[in-house]
């Protein structure tokens, strides 16, 4: 079996996500080849080259795969891909745009967001915003899966030494363009990797009032998210929400301020390892899976807390 | 131009699902079903197409047994014009679904075609970029704003870390995300009035499509429960856990 991973990366460095991909290749067992498409993105193939389990990288180097665009990107996948078992991406938002396109165009379905191998060509996937756990196996010649990135380890970044190869191929559909993008700048760390994550819900009552949730997070070193509410509210950008919807998180430590845990909001935090909940409803159903529970007013006990650990 | 919507009839989003006792599935019977919410998106921003002038008629389609024209009725009293159900009793996966929604594309012709992100059922996220890449369109993704000028669709994507912006050549897919807009409810008049609107009925065979499936699902379980936690008397009691107990801190 071969197994060929599709890298993330901004063109300058390689992304965690994909080390949880590799992982869940080794998991399944074969070689495992790493793609790197990209423009000006020789770095990230050095830094591919070096994870432990990788046994070569491709490098596809080229200004039509500069933005990931999925129209070209997945041509270069489906051609490349023919040759494999497997070709797994991580369950992100590129993972998503791309690989449907590469399963359609290879004539096979696609396992989404993966969260264990059972073998070769089993696997457990969340439905229902994560309510069940189903175990699908597929005959697919070619199978073509997105990867929860919190449900494996993540491989090693060094140890490895595989060997670098150029891929020629540049396919441009020509049917769509990148125009520009707009990206949030936090100093914190990345929501989807971190070790500690503090929340807020519709119960900040504003975006001024999550300076208090800022004081706390960097105190612990922590990443910021956000409910749906609170983003629906405008509190804070969109690509804080955690959940069915937007990510995922599994932490060692999840702060939920004033959230009250909807089944759309617990999909996306669930699986972390320490959940505390600050409300000050009693009622709530985020009491049902914290560890630790505070009914108090989170105006007077976060800066408490803030000031305590 | 013409916009094709596809909508997914799934259990409504509020009710929590129960694993079967002898674990082949979730059980649905007797269950609240309605449109899935990205759908609802979907339909609202071609109504909103319509109102601004840039779309002429908006066709809603979906796939599966009688009852899901519950749903097809109900983007018709959405705004809607016509509906189209393809019928079958069959489980469909993503790629049956993008491959009738190909065969009603080709035969509907239409300049865009929209859906929603995901379904909340199978979370799995693919149809709309299966179908694009079945019919070779173009893909906008996980849109937040869409805006249609000079033969082109320039859509806002919701990526990971922040938007992008993208054109794309008509005809082209747009998958909707949760904030492209808040859809409306139906009217009384409009739910009575979209009785009267015209509802096509197909089956895969008359589309020419086989439904098959490579995956099979071998067993649905619960998720694993947590163990249920304690409530704290203060933020020091809170802090002691954390540093002592549960050693996070």
């Amino acid at each position: 079996m071969s197994i060929l991973v599709l890298a993330e990366h901004d063109n300058a460095s390689l992304n965690a996500a994909t080390l949880a991909v590799v992982s869940a290749a080794k998991a399944i067992g074969g070689d495992v080849d790493v793609l790197v498409a990209g423009e000006g993105c020789g770095a990230v193939a050095e830094q591919a080259a070096q994870v432990d389990g990788v046994s070569k990288v491709l490098v596809a180097d080229n200004a039509a795969y500069g933005h990931q665009l999925a129209e070209n990107l997945s041509l270069l996948i489906t051609e490349l891909g023919k040759g494999y078992s497997h070709i797994l991406a991580a369950a992100s938002t590129t993972g998503k745009n791309v690989l449907p396109r590469v399963a359609a165009l290879l004539d096979v379905d696609q396992i989404s967001d993966i969260i264990a191998v059972e073998s070769a060509d089993t696997f457990k996937r969340p439905i229902y915003a994560g309510n069940a756990i189903a175990t699908v196996q597929s005959s697919a010649p070619v199978k073509v899966i997105t990867v929860r990135g919190t449900a494996f380890d993540k491989a090693a970044e060094t140890g490895g030494s595989a060997s670098v190869e150029q891929v020629g191929a540049a396919h441009d559909a020509g049917t769509s363009a990148f125009v520009g993008e707009e990206l949030a700048k936090s100093d914190r760390p990345e929501l989807a990797a971190a070790g500690i994550v503090v929340s807020g819900g519709r119960g900040m009552g504003n975006g001024e009032n999550f300076e208090i949730l800022y004081s706390l997070a960097d105190k612990l070193g922590a990443a910021v998210g956000a409910s749906r509410a609170a983003v629906d509210a405008g509190f804070v950008p969109n690509d804080m929400q955690v959940g069915q919807t937007g990510k995922i998180v599994a932490p060692e430590l999840y702060v939920a301020v004033g959230i009250s845990g909807a089944i759309q909001h617990l999909a996306g935090m669930k699986e972390s390892k320490i959940i505390v909940a600050i409300n000050k409803d009693e009622e709530a159903p985020i009491f049902q899976v914290a560890d630790y529970g505070l009914v108090a007013d989170l105006f007077e006990a976060v800066p408490e807390l803030t000031g305590k650990v | 131009m013409k916009v094709l919507v596809a909508v997914k009839r799934v259990i409504d989003y509020n009710v929590k699902v129960r694993v079967k006792s002898d674990n082949t599935d979730v059980d649905l019977t007797n269950v609240k079903m309605a449109i899935n919410p990205f759908c609802e998106i979907a339909v609202e921003e071609a109504v909103r197409l319509k109102e601004q002038g840039v779309a002429s008629e908006i066709v809603v389609v979906s796939m599966g047994p009688k009852a899901c024209q519950e749903q097809i009725r109900t983007a018709l009293a959405l705004g809607a014009d016509r509906g189209i159900q393809v019928e079958t009793e069959d489980k469909l996966d993503s790629l049956a679904v993008a491959k009738l929604l190909k065969a009603v594309y080709d035969e509907e012709k239409p300049d865009l075609v929209i859906l929603g992100k995901q379904a909340i059922d199978s979370d799995n996220n693919q149809t709309g970029q299966m179908f694009a890449a079945l019919t070779g369109l173009p893909q906008g993704t996980f849109a937040s704003e869409v805006k249609v000028a000079d033969g082109k669709v320039s859509v806002t994507r919701e990526i990971d870390g922040g938007l992008q912006t993208v054109a794309l050549n008509l005809p082209a897919v747009v998958t909707t995300d949760l904030r492209l807009n808040e859809p409306r409810y139906a009217s009384l008049p409009n739910i009575m009035k979209a009785k009267r609107k015209p509802l096509d009925v197909k089956t895969p065979a008359d589309l020419g499509v086989e439904v098959a499936s490579s995956v099979t699902l071998l067993k649905v379980e619960a998720p694993a429960e947590r163990s249920a936690g304690i409530k704290v008397g203060s933020v020091d009691e809170l802090v002691e856990k954390l540093k002592n107990e549960a050693k996070v801190i």
